[in-house]
């Protein structure tokens, strides 16, 4: 974590490492967030939440909701499949599907993963006691295989007439699970625990799970992304050692672009904390452009 | 020839891995989804559900219906249950559907998996009542009824009939489903006494015969009679001219094969 003197040196602002609990804010915030939409959705389905009378809070679960009383949600990766397996959806159902992929296109499809996913506890926790455990690699398996399983789950769904995933998705088995009754879902997250921590790194979510495939195809558009100040960076590759998507942090593409581009990037924020020069920060990519171009004119100004 | 690109190579022999993969498991995905849908076919669904493969198709498993039931009958089937994964579905003898007028479970669902063209909670088909009558206290000569009484539509989906008894001059009054007016809500398996439920709600393929279209109840009051019966298809030009030569029916006794 301590860079040598001469790196702050040349760092353009005197940036502090954060400590406690500051350090911790993204994880933290999204706990909140992920059992916190868990919560809505167990306090509506067990004791009655609402809003008003007779206007439930969140009822329903992830594959489909309903927001007091009045916005549809529907996962717009389930709603393909149920499409494709050959049923017209109703209204209702597209709307939902249309805003939950509208807010994902803008915010960046994988914040899903990271920010509402209950797998993610799951996954989380494995990569980290697997860290601290130092346990190697069993399977290589390519981050791209995901995209081939999200065209199997699409393909599947048009020859069986059943929505591929939802019907063995380990995601809504936990969330059915959790709110509806338990059942033999815990064992897909046991499945998945074990495979993460024993077999691969972030073996579910970086390598197989359609969703999060999907999902890095919708955050091609994000506009909350990681800005990458180049000039402050040491390349001390911290933050790749954090990353759950390590791939995403490509310096020199990064360096072109000026922020963390790729769709599978989760917007988890596990990299800002942990920059010893401060170069990761969280920003809207249109304030990133003016940024850069405000730079580009600095340089010109500088060189003329 | 020009040399071969081994990028190109190389990408096309990831591409072909990947697909491997994904095609080899996506079998055993098509063979774990055909074993799981066809689970069990005695699921109960609520009212206004779609026929069976297309509620498996439909339904988003989001358990909508089953927050929005007053009664709480409805449940999601958990992973590794008997029947097909994650749908709603209820269980009459612990929990009967009460026939809600306004159909509060069919307008919770948001994919249309529970048809809104179900107008009336009177029209829902979700099973049929079926009455073991070895073992119904009313086929015993007791006076039971209780399905009877407690059914909602009374008089049409269930009615009481007169039965002889064997050697006694009191007739037994023994109960009867109509499938025309049973919605299969379940209360009368329910209510009934017996350890076992006698009358028990089963979906209707598992139950219901069909007559098929080539029988005529001649004797039924809407029935034409004879009059617009169509001659035997012209397959047997040689087949002796029937007496009188009036019109024909099709005679069965003589002229039926391949029926």
């Amino acid at each position: 974590m301590n860079a040598p003197a001469s790196r702050q040196e040349t760092a353009r602002t005197d940036h502090a490492v954060p400590t406690g609990l500051w350090a911790w804010r993204y994880i933290i915030l999204r706990r909140i967030s992920q059992f916190g939409i868990l919560l809505m959705f167990f306090g509506t389905a067990h004791w009655g939440w609402q809003v008003a009378k007779d206007t439930p809070l969140l009822t329903g679960n992830l594959s489909a909701s309903k927001f007091i009383g009045l916005i549809p949600l529907t996962d717009p990766f389930a709603a393909l499949q149920i499409f494709l397996a050959g049923h017209v959806l109703q209204q209702e159902s597209l709307i939902g599907a249309a805003i939950v992929f509208a807010l994902y296109l803008l915010v960046g499809g994988r914040v899903f993963c990271a920010w509402v996913c209950p797998v993610n506890l799951v996954t989380d926790a494995a990569g980290w006691l697997r860290s601290r455990l130092g346990i190697g690699t069993l399977v290589h398996l390519s981050r791209g295989l995901r995209y081939f399983v999200l065209a199997a789950t699409l393909a599947i769904s048009v020859i069986t007439g059943l929505a591929a995933f939802e019907w063995v998705s380990p995601v809504g088995m936990a969330h059915r699970e959790i709110i509806f009754g338990l059942g033999a879902g815990f064992t897909a997250l046991l499945a998945i625990f074990l495979f993460d921590l024993l077999l691969l790194k972030h073996g579910w979510c970086g390598h197989l799970c359609p969703l999060g495939a999907f999902y890095s195809l919708v955050g091609k558009t994000a506009q909350v992304r990681v800005r990458f100040d180049k000039d402050t960076c040491t390349h001390c590759g911290e933050c790749a050692r954090v990353c759950p998507e390590p791939q995403v942090l490509n310096l020199k593409k990064l360096e072109e672009r000026g922020y963390v581009f790729s769709g599978e990037c989760s917007n988890c924020g596990r990299c800002t904390p942990i920059c010893p020069e401060g170069s990761l920060k969280f920003d809207f990519k249109p304030l990133i452009r003016g940024h850069l171009a405000a730079d580009a004119i600095a340089v010109n100004r500088r060189t003329r | 020839m020009s040399q071969p690109d081994p990028n190109r190579r190389e990408f096309l022999v990831r591409m072909a891995q990947g697909a491997a993969i994904a095609g080899t498991g996506g079998l055993l995905w098509t063979y774990l989804l055909g074993n799981e849908s066809r689970a069990a076919p005695y699921a109960l669904r609520p009212p206004g559900a779609l026929a069976e493969s297309d509620f498996n198709a439909a339904c988003i498993k989001c358990g909508q219906c089953v927050n929005d039931c007053p009664p709480h009958i409805l449940k999601l089937e958990p992973a590794g249950g008997d029947l097909p994964i994650g749908m709603p579905f209820y269980e009459p003898r612990t929990g009967a559907c009460i026939m809600c007028p306004d159909i509060p479970c069919m307008k919770a669902c948001p994919t249309g998996a529970l048809s809104p063209n179900l107008k009336r909670i009177e029209d829902a088909r979700m099973g049929l009542a079926v009455i073991d009558i070895e073992n119904c206290l009313s086929w015993k000569g007791l006076r039971c009824e209780i399905c009877h009484r407690e059914c909602p539509i009374k008089g049409k989906a269930i009615t009481l009939e007169t039965h002889p008894r064997q050697i006694s001059k009191h007739a037994m009054f023994v109960p009867l489903v109509h499938s025309d007016a049973c919605t299969g809500c379940g209360i009368c398996e329910k209510a009934c006494p017996t350890e076992v439920a006698a009358i028990r709600i089963l979906p209707h393929k598992l139950v219901q015969g069909k007559i098929g279209e080539h029988y005529r109840l001649g004797w039924t009051f809407d029935t034409e009679v004879t009059q617009d019966f169509k001659a035997a298809p012209q397959a047997a030009p040689s087949a002796t001219p029937e007496p009188g030569g009036k019109a024909g029916g099709l005679d069965y006794l003589n002229s039926g094969e391949g029926l």
